[in-house]
């Protein structure tokens, strides 16, 4: 089937924590989607559809799963969809985390960077472990989905009011003193960039999920890039789009 | 069934509907969504001489109704255009129309050169671009220098020949006056409108480039403005564009005096719009009894 568009009908979309939503849609689109690949949904009103990473793919059920934030009018328009409802999907899209060769992968997810990591956890060969960190206890998410996977789940909050108080770094640090051979992270730039720094610096191979606003969704129209290494010390513009959203640390320009 | 075939300088199109430069790439990618043989033709990515990196992002942003984008042409180069794209693209029945951009007329020439020898079907001039620094847009604004360069690429251009017009000036009727005296085989109309996005937090810029380009249905009023204005002051072809989004929006620019249209922003919205279009003006016409769609074109009834 490739990437389509579908009108698909909603089965469930309700709060999990404060301002963030658990989206269920039944879709065919569930049968060609891979972990840490996203879709594209149209808010109605909206020129531009909004990304939102896959974060569970039931086959069976022909269902996909997304967590998604409140941040401005589209997803607000997203979060008054009802179950019942049907909403309009482009994808699936772009290239997701390559877990096939990892023995131990540790994910490191911050904030609403968490979902499309899970699918990724369920994937993998052998059982992973991983890192969580939120602001605080109202936006932490997915912690009970992660331990169904995972072998190790460690939480961090920016105020101590979950689990460890400080930043998700800060135990990657220390978690891999230990056995491991792939970080696959997803959260705001910043954190990424210290993550694949530690990885880096661990001789530990990382896999990056980028965001950039994007146009197509495609690769067609060049709107969504961002900086990778080419040619000796020079870089060129990859669509986030379809070379990414994952990404190899070492191939970002930061 | 109505006849939905348009004949522009030469160039046969199955339909009126053609996917605009910059939101469709090559084709390549949408080639995934659906087949491209149904479009009337292909606008590709405006090329340059040389390949160029772009500027840097974001590049868009979304304004009610539109959006700006300001990507600053990155382009494989004509060489590899000619190369690679152009002989993929063959493989679909469609009207392969190069999009030219450059910083100075010498660029123009030389580009247009070397598809000369290659196998699109049309070359539109993009002298509307407003997201570069040198060249591009400067072309576009003034009627001296829109007629300028259109004189010097004629007299190397051995395709058909469609010039671009930017809708950032006074008098868009005089520019393509110009362009048309000199040789253009049609002109097509409109490119982005300069826009500013800030964001009130930061005050910054949302795009890096500063200022973009505004496409989408905000444009498409001026659009339709434009094309009328236009296609009254010139007996070449109008090539319309600028906010189309329906079968509807297309029917009414055709009205106002496009022989054909170029569907851009909306390939974001909506992948399957171009096709959607199509499926409408058939419907259309044949409702309305049209034998052909030809003969909507320039059919405003105007108040006197
Ligand atoms: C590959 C990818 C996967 C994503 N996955 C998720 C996810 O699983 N869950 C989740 O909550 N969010 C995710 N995001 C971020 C999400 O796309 C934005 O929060 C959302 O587009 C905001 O839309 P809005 O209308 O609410 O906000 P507005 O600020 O009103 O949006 C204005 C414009 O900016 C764009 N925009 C704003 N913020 C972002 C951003 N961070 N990234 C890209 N475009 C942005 C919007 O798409 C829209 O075009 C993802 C982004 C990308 C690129
Ligand atoms: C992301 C983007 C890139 C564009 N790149 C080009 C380009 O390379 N050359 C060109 O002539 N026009 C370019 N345009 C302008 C479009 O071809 C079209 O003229 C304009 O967007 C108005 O049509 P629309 O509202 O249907 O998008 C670009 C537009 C967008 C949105
Ligand atoms: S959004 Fe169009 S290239 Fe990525």
């Amino acid at each position: 089937m490739g990437i389509t568009t579908n009108i698909c009908t909603v089965l469930e979309n309700s709060q999990i924590a404060s301002g963030i939503y658990n989206l269920t849609v039944k879709t065919h689109q569930s049968a060609d989607a891979k972990p840490g690949q996203f879709v594209n949904i149209y808010c109605e009103g909206k020129t531009l559809r909004r990304p939102i990473s896959i974060c569970e793919i039931d086959k069976n059920l022909q269902t996909l799963r997304f967590v998604y934030q409140v941040k401005g009018e589209g997803t607000k328009w997203l979060s008054r969809v009802q179950a019942g409802q049907s909403l309009d999907i482009l994808g699936p899209l772009g290239h997701g985390f390559n877990v096939s060769k990892a023995r131990k992968v540790v994910f490191v997810g911050g904030g609403i960077g968490a979902p499309p990591l899970l699918e990724t956890a369920k994937q993998c060969n052998f059982i992973p472990d991983a890192i969580l960190g939120f602001k605080s206890k109202d936006f932490a998410i997915l912690i009970d989905d992660f331990k169904k996977y995972c072998e190790n789940v460690q939480v961090s909050t920016d105020d101590g009011s979950l689990g460890y108080h400080g930043l998700v770094t800060e135990l990657l640090k220390e978690r891999l003193q230990s056995d491991c051979d792939l970080v696959c992270a997803c959260g705001p730039k910043p954190m990424l960039k210290a993550v694949a720094k530690i990885a880096e610096e661990r001789g530990v191979e990382c896999q990056v999920s980028l965001e950039e606003r994007m146009g197509c969704g495609l690769g067609a129209c060049l709107v969504c890039v961002c900086k990778v290494k080419s040619g000796e010390g020079g870089f060129r513009y990859a669509q986030v789009c379809r070379y990414g959203p994952v990404i190899n640390s070492k191939e970002v320009v930061w | 069934m109505a006849d939905l075939s348009v004949n522009i300088a030469g160039v046969r199109f199955k339909n009126p509907v053609v996917t605009a430069s910059g939101t469709f790439g090559f084709g390549r990618e949408f080639s995934q969504v659906y087949d491209l043989s149904k479009l009337g033709g292909i606008a590709c990515k405006g090329i340059t001489l040389k390949p160029r990196d772009g500027n840097p992002p974001p590049r868009i942003a979304e304004t009610p109704s539109g959006i700006l984008n300001s990507v600053g042409l990155q382009n494989p180069g004509v060489d590899w255009f000619v190369k690679h794209e152009v002989p993929w693209l063959k493989k679909y029945d469609t009207v392969i129309i190069a999009n030219v951009a450059g910083n100075e007329i010498a660029d123009y020439c030389e580009v247009v050169e070397r598809l000369n020898e290659s196998q699109v079907d049309m070359i539109e001039l993009n002298i509307s671009c407003p997201n570069v620094k040198q060249g591009g847009v400067a072309f576009g604004t003034s009627a001296k220098a829109a007629g300028e360069i259109t004189k010097a690429v004629r007299n190397v251009c051995k395709k058909p020949l469609a010039v671009k017009l930017s809708p950032n000036v006074a008098n868009i009727g005089d520019i393509a006056a110009a362009v048309e005296s000199e040789g253009a085989d049609a002109v097509s109309l409109i490119n982005t409108i300069t826009g500013m996005r800030i964001d009130i937090n930061t005050r910054r810029p949302i795009l890096t480039n500063n200022t973009g380009g505004l496409s989408g249905p905000a444009v498409f009023p001026i659009a339709v403005r434009m094309v009328y204005e236009v296609s009254r002051r010139v007996t070449i072809p109008v090539i319309g564009m600028g906010g189309i989004a329906t079968w509807q929006d297309a029917v009414e620019i055709m009205l106002a005096g496009a022989c054909l249209v170029q569907v851009g922003t909306a390939n974001f919205t909506d992948p399957y719009a171009p096709l959607k279009i199509i499926e409408g003006i058939e419907q259309y016409l044949d409702q309305n009894v049209i034998s052909s769609v030809t003969e909507i074109v320039g059919k405003v009834q105007i108040y006197e």
